[in-house]
């Protein structure tokens, strides 16, 4: 105590000044680091710091529905999961295995293998499994299995719908048929939006911008799912019974232009894809041209009658059923030496019809051919519909002219063709179709006189009669009019002698028409493959089950109908 | 003056604490009206699998064949009548 200033040692003075700029250098770091961090860094961290509480959301969108006119569901998108894996990260047992494969309904073998590349990184186990398949495996608790969300398209009616629906692929967009053509409609967006989650997972805040999910709108066809049925039902027994190759129909309403039912056989199970074939997928209805024969004569004739060379009751010299133009010979089967040509049509005879073409100068045919669509694709919106060949009427020698009378020399498809008979059933109005269900009467094209249309749907209603050749179209209860086709196959540019396509199209009921409905029966077996046999038939039982359905009011008497007088009756050559 | 700031003080802890207050209930509202919107979506979800559940059952070729089992037909043309409905007024 006594020598304090002698105790008091004296530090050196650069200490001092080197803790102060050691201080220095460390706020100096400090800073540094600070400035690192909050401008040149700052974007990493926030980003590593929204990620611990902030999520981008998909919102998924689903497909709109398809359904029937009376509301029923056609084609409906469920969530389904599909199950992968990651292989190296499966440690599993030999019990475990064997239970997983069973819950996904794989073999034991197939799993294994699937799991035996440990350099892969994504294996599906099994695509689109139902949400109970799914859950039993969330609760087998598995390491590297993971499920994943994605949508199926289910097509209840299955193999009935198959052509007018179309499918979609994997990716849920449109692949074939309206599925395809209503894409836009029926496509949804899947949106995303930002949130910010608390700990226990739950969706506190929205954050950021939000795009929403567009899901894809419903669409109602016109078809009726009923006829539908019916059609095809009787479509698809026909084609077995005559071993037809294939075959299709149309039903269109007369008021409305709608297509109640449009089928074709064969067809395919849209829900299971998997050994397809281009002729199953193939809608013959709208894609797929032919040369209608016979079925084609009442517009020759409506165009002679619209100028007003003939009337119903003209005659026509058909002596002897055969008549010869340049190379050709133009032959019936049922030789007349006159016919009116109510009778021409009637007992469909191919001179009658090319004596009645060349009477007139081409451009009257063409003109009316051309008018009711031919040529022209139909605006159905769908994909691949086909417009036919109707080539000008400049370049028609006079044996094509009289060989187009009656259908041959032209192609076009089977909804043309119904579309065309509208006309007959509309008094000369053609009608815009829709294959959307749009419940209201529409107005069409005025294409022949009110008088001409009435006359040639007198005429088609004879051909239906006893006499006619088309006798089996009858329905009990209902007037019918009608016209079969026989027409010879084109095969490499030339007819093939024995290949046949049956045809009728028909309207009824004939006092006021409601329905048209198309027939086409492609290659029938060769011992019976006349229109008014094969195709006569399946309209009839189709019409009635369609006008029943329509609740239209009977306009004949119900009397059972007499049975054709023979097998003879519906022969034709074209 | 300290009187002032101190009530001051206090209105401003009040509206602090009914801040985080109504930012909590807010996200709370939040997290249910996420939940109800989930819960919409799988109603939706599940309308569309009834749907197709109903389409499968009422399948027009199912019903034809379940019918022809039982015996049933269709009423033929002679043994329906058409009424007509009297036009409205």
């Amino acid at each position: 105590m006594s020598r304090p200033a002698q105790a008091l040692v004296r530090l050196p003075a650069w200490r001092a000044r080197a803790l102060l700029v050691a201080a220095l250098v460390g706020f100096a770091a400090l800073s540094v680091r600070a400035l690192y961090l909050q401008a040149v860094n700052t974007n990493f961290l926030q980003e590593m710091g929204d990620a611990r509480y902030s999520r981008v959301l998909e919102i998924p969108a689903t497909r709109g529905r398809i359904l029937d006119r009376q509301g029923e569901a056609l084609a409906v998108s469920t969530p389904v999961k599909s199950i992968w894996a990651i292989p190296a990260d499966v440690v599993l047992g030999r019990e475990q295995k064997r239970r997983l494969a069973a819950t996904l309904g794989i073999g034991l073998a197939e799993l294994e293998h699937k799991l035996s590349d440990p350099s892969r990184d994504f294996v599906y186990l099994k695509r689109q499994v139902a949400p109970e398949t799914a859950q039993a495996i969330e609760r087998q608790g598995l390491r590297g299995i993971y499920e994943q969300r994605e949508f199926r398209r289910y097509y209840p009616a299955g193999e009935v719908t198959a052509h007018v629906i179309g499918f979609t692929g994997v990716d849920d967009s449109g692949q074939e048929g309206v599925e395809l053509a209503y894409q836009d409609v029926l496509g949804g967006r899947p949106g995303s939006r930002r949130v910010i989650k608390d700990r226990l997972g739950r969706v506190v805040e929205d954050v950021g911008s939000t795009r929403e999910a567009q899901d894809g709108r419903d669409l109602t066809l016109s078809i009726d799912s009923k006829m539908q049925s019916l059609a095809y039902m009787a479509l698809r027994d026909a084609v077995r019974q005559h071993h037809a190759k294939a075959g299709a129909l149309v039903v269109l309403d007369v008021h409305s232009g709608e297509i109640l039912a449009l089928v074709n056989v064969p067809s395919f199970n849209p829900n299971n894809r998997a050994r397809l074939t281009g002729a199953q997928v193939r809608n013959r209805a709208i894609t797929d041209l032919f040369e209608p024969g016979s079925t084609l004569k009442p517009f020759t004739i409506a165009a002679a009658l619209e100028s007003g060379r003939i009337t119903p009751r003209t005659l026509i010299a058909t002596a002897p059923g055969s008549m010869s133009l340049a190379r050709y010979t133009i032959r019936d089967v049922h030789p007349a030496a006159m016919l009116t040509v109510a009778q021409v049509l009637q007992k469909s005879s191919n001179v009658g019809a090319a004596k009645i073409a060349l009477s007139m100068p081409g451009e009257l045919m063409w003109d009316i051919f051309r008018r009711v669509g031919f040529g022209t694709a139909p605006e159905l919106g769908f994909p691949g519909a086909a417009a036919g060949k109707l080539r000008d009427f400049h370049a028609w020698r006079p044996i094509e002219q009289a060989t187009m009378a009656y259908g041959h020399g032209i192609s076009l498809s089977l909804v043309q063709l119904a579309r065309a008979y509208t006309i007959f059933a509309r008094d000369g109005e053609l009608v815009p179709l829709s294959l959307v269900k749009t419940g209201a009467e529409t107005s069409g094209e005025k294409v022949l006189s009110t008088q001409t249309a009435r006359q040639v749907r007198a005429m088609l209603e004879l051909a239906v009669q006893p006499g006619g050749t088309g006798p089996r179209a009858r329905i009990m209860g209902y007037r019918v009019a009608g016209k079969t086709g026989t027409a010879h196959k084109e095969e490499n540019g030339r007819y093939a002698a024995d290949k046949y396509i049956a045809s009728f199209v028909g309207l009824a009921p004939a006092s006021a028409p409601r329905v048209v409905v198309a027939v086409m029966i492609d290659q029938p077996a060769a011992d019976d493959y006349y229109g008014g046999s094969v195709a006569a038939p399946v309209f009839a039982q189709v019409t009635q089950g369609v006008l029943r359905m329509l609740n239209v009011p009977y306009d004949a008497p119900l009397e059972p109908l007499e049975a054709p007088h023979g097998p003879d009756e519906a022969r034709e050559s074209t | 003056m300290a009187k002032l700031n101190l009530l001051l003080l206090a209105v401003i802890v009040a509206c602090a604490l009914g801040l985080v207050t109504s930012q909590h209930e807010a996200r709370k509202l939040f997290s249910d009206l996420d939940r109800e919107h989930s819960r919409a979506r799988e109603l939706d979800v599940e309308f569309g699998r009834l749907q197709l559940e109903a389409s499968t059952w009422g399948l027009h070729s199912r019903v034809e064949k379940i019918a022809v089992r039982l015996g049933l037909r269709a009423p033929g043309p002679g043994q329906t009548r058409v009424v007509t409905r009297a036009p409205r007024r």
